[in-house]
């Protein structure tokens, strides 16, 4: 064998290796079947008995990020547990939001999946065009405005923990400087930068919020990096909306404070952590799944809960925080809970003292869903705001 | 003025990843050896790094693990472009992908997986100085450590017999062949001792810099140390000061944001490599420049008997 042969040989041999690495670790794709199946005598001689309804999840970090996608999988758990057998769900784990997407919603629908849950804001369009093409399929997206007849929207009201966590922070500064670290520029994430500034404002007037930004859900060393540079500048509590435990890790480093976000985060920073504003999305997917199995299922709504509904809550107040405080955040969460206390309530003044809602006005679902300003007391720009 | 210590102190610390890995990537090219794979390297060498750092609860035994790790698949990779001669650029390629796959793979049971209480390092008395303290004198032994690797480079390869031994077989191995040097086995060498340092860095990244463990956590910072190489015409001290200045890019993004300043944020990620674009123009245009600081084998198979 010659040289040459041997080399592209060795070559080849390589890079099909590698293809097949790439294929195993591509997608983490786990199917788990919450019962075994009933017996086939059993099932002959019963009535005929439907089969499962098979539910599909996509995610766009892993399953194992303790924040947001660690959220959706453990309504997803919830849900298994609910239903049994009447169910069989899958999840695949970090969907990126590009054109890849349409592809793995595409695979979900045309293996038979009925319910197919996509849980982040850029897989609306690619989950448009796939409910396009398979009507007998009903769809369900997180955090988007875009509904058709087989396609629904839902969302938290994540704003909410934010004002909690807000109240506390407001309390436990001694900088009178807050820190968030902002993941992308969307609606979602200003409303709850704005929601945790006033929160903190409804008990310290002389809060000032410094955001970051780091154009991504999910990058821990960026993520890191941020919360550094707030810190550097004087922020001592900080929040973020990205997915990782990143910034509470670099809280506990630096000895300031930080919340957990989406899930209970207390175990990664005992000493930084002073509350985790979570989300509970469990009520929800179990009312979906049980739409669907009954039928009852219909698209084009939008479904927004809060703390009221049972999807929004703050957990795992430290010892670190004083009773007052304390009092203070269940105040505030019973008033969610009746309606009478408002994240956002006239007069709702904008950074630039533009007045965003005059007195007599209410923060309506439009208008929170468009809110791309940030209220006084937040330092900086929004990254997208070309004014 | 505080806030202005603390950035510098940021600075130093995003540098070192980048100068670890950019020294062993030096070593590497100074022998001739260009590894393309140090991206994936590196990714292998977080996750062993990370694992052991978990199951030890030791940040040394972590960072030895990464040192270990990357001296394997550098290893690897010598034995397929030295022995085999492959094509370097191919192979490195190759690397990386496996390299960002493979640690994907057996990393998915450490994604939610927390390290224990991370130390504080502060020197005693230089340490409480004012402006200096917090800017110098508080960082981690790995930052110290990198500064003196520098030095010790330095002098390894201007100063002693080896140093010039290895230098001559990135300039032509034929001569060094002809001279009765084992060329092929100082180049396996070079590439382990190379592969070692940027799991080092590596590691350092899971275990120190961002103690968690995510796929592909890694973020560039191979190419950065790569593009680094070049960026500093194969001078270890030019790669230090190169390091830290793409180290305060990076920084700086972050902290002018906060600071209330608009910059574009992907304006400033691109920054290290438009500057390492000009550098290579700059040195590309002048031909004598090149003959100077590149090693002229680089990139280059050596048959020995050919």
């Amino acid at each position: 064998m010659t040289v040459h042969t041997k080399r592209s040989l060795l070559r080849l041999a390589s890079w099909s290796a590698l293809a097949a690495t790439a294929a195993l670790v591509g997608c983490g794709k786990k199917e788990e079947v919450a019962v075994a199946a009933a017996p086939a005598s059993a099932a002959a001689s019963a009535p005929a008995k439907a089969p499962p309804l098979k539910i599909a999840f996509a995610y766009l970090g892993p399953a194992g990020d303790h924040g947001w996608t660690y959220a959706h999988d453990n309504a997803r758990k919830a849900i298994e547990q609910e239903f049994g057998d009447k169910i069989v769900t899958s999840f695949v784990e970090n969907v990126p939001e590009s054109a890849d997407a349409e592809r793995i919603f595409r695979d979900m629908a045309s293996q038979g999946n009925k319910l197919i849950f996509g849980t982040s804001f850029g897989y609306q369009e690619p989950m448009l065009k796939v409910a396009e093409d398979f009507k007998d399929a009903r769809f369900e997206h997180a955090t988007g405005f875009k509904q058709t007849d087989n396609l629904r929207s839902y969302d938290s009201r994540s704003y909410m923990g934010a004002y909690m966590a807000g109240i506390i922070a407001g309390k436990m500064t001694k900088s009178n400087t807050l820190g968030v670290v902002g993941s992308i520029p969307v609606p979602e994430v200003i409303r709850n930068i704005n929601a945790y500034t006033l929160g903190a404002q409804s008990v310290n007037p002389k809060i000032k919020t410094k955001v970051v930004w780091v154009g991504s859900w999910f990058d821990p060393p960026k993520e890191t990096e941020a919360a550094q540079s707030l810190i550097n500048g004087g922020a001592d509590v900080l929040l973020q909306n990205t997915d990782s435990t990143a910034v509470l890790q670099t809280a506990e480093k630096n000895k300031k404070f930080a919340f957990g976000w989406d899930s209970d985060m207390s175990k990664f920073a005992p000493e930084a952590h002073l509350a985790s504003a979570i989300i509970n999305w469990a009520p929800y997917y179990s009312k979906a799944v049980k739409d669907a199995l009954e039928g009852k299922w219909a698209g084009k709504t939008a479904t927004w809960w809060g703390v009221k509904e049972g999807a929004n809550d703050i957990v795992a107040i430290s010892d670190k925080v004083p009773a007052d405080v304390k009092d203070m955040v269940a105040k505030a969460k019973a008033g969610f809970m009746d309606g009478s206390v408002d994240a956002f309530k006239a007069p709702l003044v904008g950074q630039d003292g533009k007045e965003q809602l005059k007195a007599g006005e209410t923060a309506d679902d439009k208008f929170l869903g468009g809110m791309m300003f940030y209220v006084k007391g937040v330092e900086g720009k929004i990254p997208s705001d070309k004014k | 003025m505080e806030s202005f210590a603390l950035l510098l102190a940021a600075t130093l610390n995003a540098g070192t990843v980048l100068a670890i890995a950019g020294l062993g990537l030096l070593i590497n090219e100074r022998a001739g050896v260009v590894n393309l794979g140090a991206e994936g390297l590196m990714l292998i060498a977080a996750i062993a790094g990370f694992a052991t750092a978990v199951h030890t609860g030791s940040d040394t035994l972590a960072l030895l693990a990464g040192a270990l790790a990357g001296g394997l698949m550098a290893a690897v990779f010598g034995w397929l472009v030295i022995w085999l001669n492959t094509n370097q650029v191919a192979t490195g390629l190759a690397l990386s992908l496996f390299g960002s796959g493979f640690s994907a793979f057996v990393g998915i049971g450490y994604v939610s997986e927390k390290l224990g209480k991370r130390p504080d390092f502060h020197i005693p008395v230089l340490g409480d100085l004012p402006f200096i303290g917090p800017a110098l004198f508080r960082q981690h032994p790995m930052v110290y450590i990198a500064i003196a690797m520098t030095v010790g480079l330095g002098w390894f390869l201007y100063r002693s017999r080896a140093g010039l031994v290895l230098r001559a077989i990135g300039e032509s191995p034929e001569s060094a062949h002809a001279l009765g040097y084992p060329v092929r086995r100082i180049r396996l060498a070079a590439a382990v001792a190379g592969g070692a340092l940027c799991g080092v860095a590596g590691a350092y990244i899971s275990v120190v810099y961002t103690p968690l463990w995510v796929e592909g956590m890694v973020a560039g910072k191979g190419w950065i140390a790569l593009a680094l190489t070049t960026f500093a015409t194969w001078r270890p001290a030019r790669l230090l000061l190169g390091a830290y200045l793409f180290g305060g890019v990076t920084m700086l993004q972050f902290h002018l944001q906060g600071e209330g300043v608009h910059v574009a944020t992907q304006f400033l990620t691109m920054l290290p490599y438009v500057a390492t674009i000009a550098v290579l123009v700059l040195i590309s245009s002048n031909i004598n420049f090149i003959k100077i600081n590149m090693p002229a084998s680089l990139g280059k198979p050596f048959f020995p008997g050919a």
